[in-house]
């Protein structure tokens, strides 16, 4: 024991200079990856796209500056109000009944008399593995127009057959169908898990008080995981308004902003990559950049006004 | 007594049906994929799986690009998650157990890079890519992701109560190495946190879609996402092909699933309820 401190005493006094050195720099150098990549691949893009957004460039010939002329055409392109508003639809027939439901069954599988709760958990999550690309194929496939289950059983029922993929109004019911089926279980696990720290004595106390299942759950359960259900809203807001691969992968060619699949982001895409038009492509994402953060700072409004009002 | 009875049958009736939405899809999917085209077509709608599993996979695996598209994805998706895991785990560690200048400053940034958009640098990236001569390249897809603030994060957060500094002490006083106690010490520790950030990054790379699309120009290069966009415009009217492809790109997912459920969903709620 002893001759191994002597010779580690014997090694540092050897290599001191040198060691201490190197030791400061360590953590550093472990660490770098990380932001070397964020400021190739993350910061500099952010700093071109600003520039890109002033300008003209099909990706070929050189940058033209063309100052605000292409803010002035967003404005005034009705395709980008259009894709917003689709974002929008989507985002909330999307969020809204996804939250609600999973919390409803978060709920309902927490409360004591429901057994197998394991299978149930690991039932509804059981769609957050599967590709989006996978998910989209098969709903697609399931409301096809020609020979689809849900328009098989219409048939059989004697009623019209709805061509879901082609008219507006019920292409964004299923792109958010296919989030809701995907990202439930997700929602669910989460409130779930936020569910098993409230105490049972909370519980227990308003039951004797003869409080029903209902009572329970708006005056025990939703206040108490609020922090956890601003949670996934914030996510589910940024995952909602980034919506592509569903439209994309549903309306492959031909998308317009009145068939109701447009997205913000499968607008951009159009733009950018099948029109090469990078210079208005990267505007448009500055419109969505802007929504993001206007949306995002009601969520934190929204926040803290319940904040301050807990503490009255 | 009645009452409770009658809303026991209300909440368990709620949740088979919600049972039911969340696989019967996947019951779907299998009978669509056992099927001849003309069967599907069928009205009344045949419920039962056929008897054509085998045939559609053969022809889809034979006679499209699908199984390289496979290997292709098998390989993305292996080797973006071993990076991953080593680039993550290492300044993980170091943010929870080394002490150096700046730390608070510099992990604060990296949580704030998380709050950026990831779709708000698509197209400045890509020109990028093409100044780097990296479109059509998996270089493209593995290199900017190999260190991401998430892991990090979760690195971080598992390692500051898992590994006491007492053993980083003896460890240093037995002559390891800074990089050496990581690699000795850390990681055997810190398994249970990999093993979630490894089904995590794989199933992400798995499924990745938007940026391959983008990138990903040669068919022969395509991950297995393209690869079923590309088989449903090849087969738009053999809907059994398509949806076995669907169907063979779901099964090594699920497959993670069936063993790793548990700590996929324990990372997932952990990482939520923990902020």
């Amino acid at each position: 024991m002893d001759d191994t401190i002597n010779d580690v005493k014997d090694k540092k006094s050897f290599k001191d200079k040198y060691s201490k050195i190197s030791e400061k720099a360590t953590p550093y150098i472990f660490i770098a990856p990380f932001y070397i990549l964020f400021l190739i691949f993350g910061l500099f893009p952010i700093v071109f796209s600003a520039i890109l957004a002033f300008s003209k460039w099909d990706g070929i010939g050189d940058v033209q500056f063309t100052g605000l002329e292409n803010f002035k055409t967003l404005l005034a392109d009705t395709d980008f109000w259009l894709s917003i508003k689709n974002t929008l639809i989507i985002w909330v027939i999307q969020t809204v009944p996804m939250l609600v439901i999973a919390l409803v069954l978060a709920f309902l599988i927490n409360l004591s008399i429901v057994k197998r709760k394991e299978f149930y958990k690991t039932t509804f999550f059981l769609p957050y593995v599967t590709s989006v690309v996978a998910v989209t194929i098969l709903f697609g496939l399931i409301f096809s127009n020609q020979s689809g289950l849900i328009n098989a059983v219409l048939e059989l029922l004697g009623k019209e057959p709805i061509a879901f993929i082609d008219s507006p109004f019920w292409i964004r019911i299923i792109i958010a169908l296919v989030g809701i089926w995907q990202y439930l279980g997700y929602n669910m696990i989460i409130y779930f898990s936020g569910l098993q720290k409230i105490s049972a004595d909370y519980y227990e106390a308003a039951i004797i008080d003869g409080a029903s299942n209902y009572q329970l759950f708006t005056k025990i359960t939703v206040p108490l995981l609020k922090p956890i259900i601003l949670f996934t809203v914030m996510m589910s807001t940024i995952g909602g308004l980034q919506v592509f691969a569903e439209a994309q992968v549903l309306v492959p060619t031909n998308a317009t902003a009145e068939g109701g699949a447009l997205t913000i982001v499968y607008y951009i895409y159009q733009t950018a990559f099948l029109q090469s038009r990078y210079g208005y492509g990267s505007t448009i994402t500055w419109g969505l950049v802007v929504i993001i953060l206007i949306i995002s700072l009601i969520n934190w409004y929204l926040t803290s006004y319940r904040i301050k009002g807990e503490d009255d | 007594m009645k009452k409770l009875s009658l809303s026991t049958i209300v909440i368990r009736f709620t949740l088979i049906v919600g049972a039911i939405f969340s696989l019967f899809p996947f019951y779907w999917m299998i009978v669509m994929a056992s099927r001849t085209n003309s069967e599907i077509f069928a009205i009344p709608p045949y419920l039962t799986l056929g008897g054509h599993l085998i045939e559609n996979t053969i022809i889809v695996l034979t006679e499209t690009n699908f199984f390289q598209a496979f290997l292709n994805t098998v390989f993305y998706a292996v080797v973006s998650t071993i990076l991953i895991l080593f680039f993550d785990s290492l300044a993980g560690y170091t943010f929870a157990k080394m002490k150096f200048k700046g730390k608070k400053i510099l992990f604060v940034f990296l949580l704030a890079t998380m709050m950026i958009p990831g779709q708000i640098n698509i197209i400045p990236q890509f020109i990028m890519m093409d100044w780097m001569g990296w479109v059509g390249s998996y270089n493209a897809l593995i290199i900017p992701g190999m260190a991401n603030a998430f892991g990090i994060f979760w690195i971080k957060q598992y390692c500051e109560n898992a590994i006491p500094d007492s053993i980083i002490e003896a460890a240093k006083m037995d002559g390891c190495s800074t990089f050496g106690t990581y690699w000795r010490i850390g990681i055997p520790i810190l398994k249970p946190a990999l093993s979630f950030l490894a089904i995590y990054s794989f199933i992400g790379a798995w499924n990745n879609y938007t940026w391959p699309l983008i990138i990903l120009n040669d068919e022969s290069k395509y991950v297995i996402s393209l690869a079923l966009t590309r088989l449903q415009g090849l087969y738009f009217t053999d809907y059994p092909l398509v949806i076995t492809g669907t169907l063979i790109s779901t099964i090594p997912v699920l497959l993670i699933f069936f063993f790793f459920s548990r700590q996929l969903m324990a990372g997932i709620t952990d990482g939520a309820v923990k902020e």
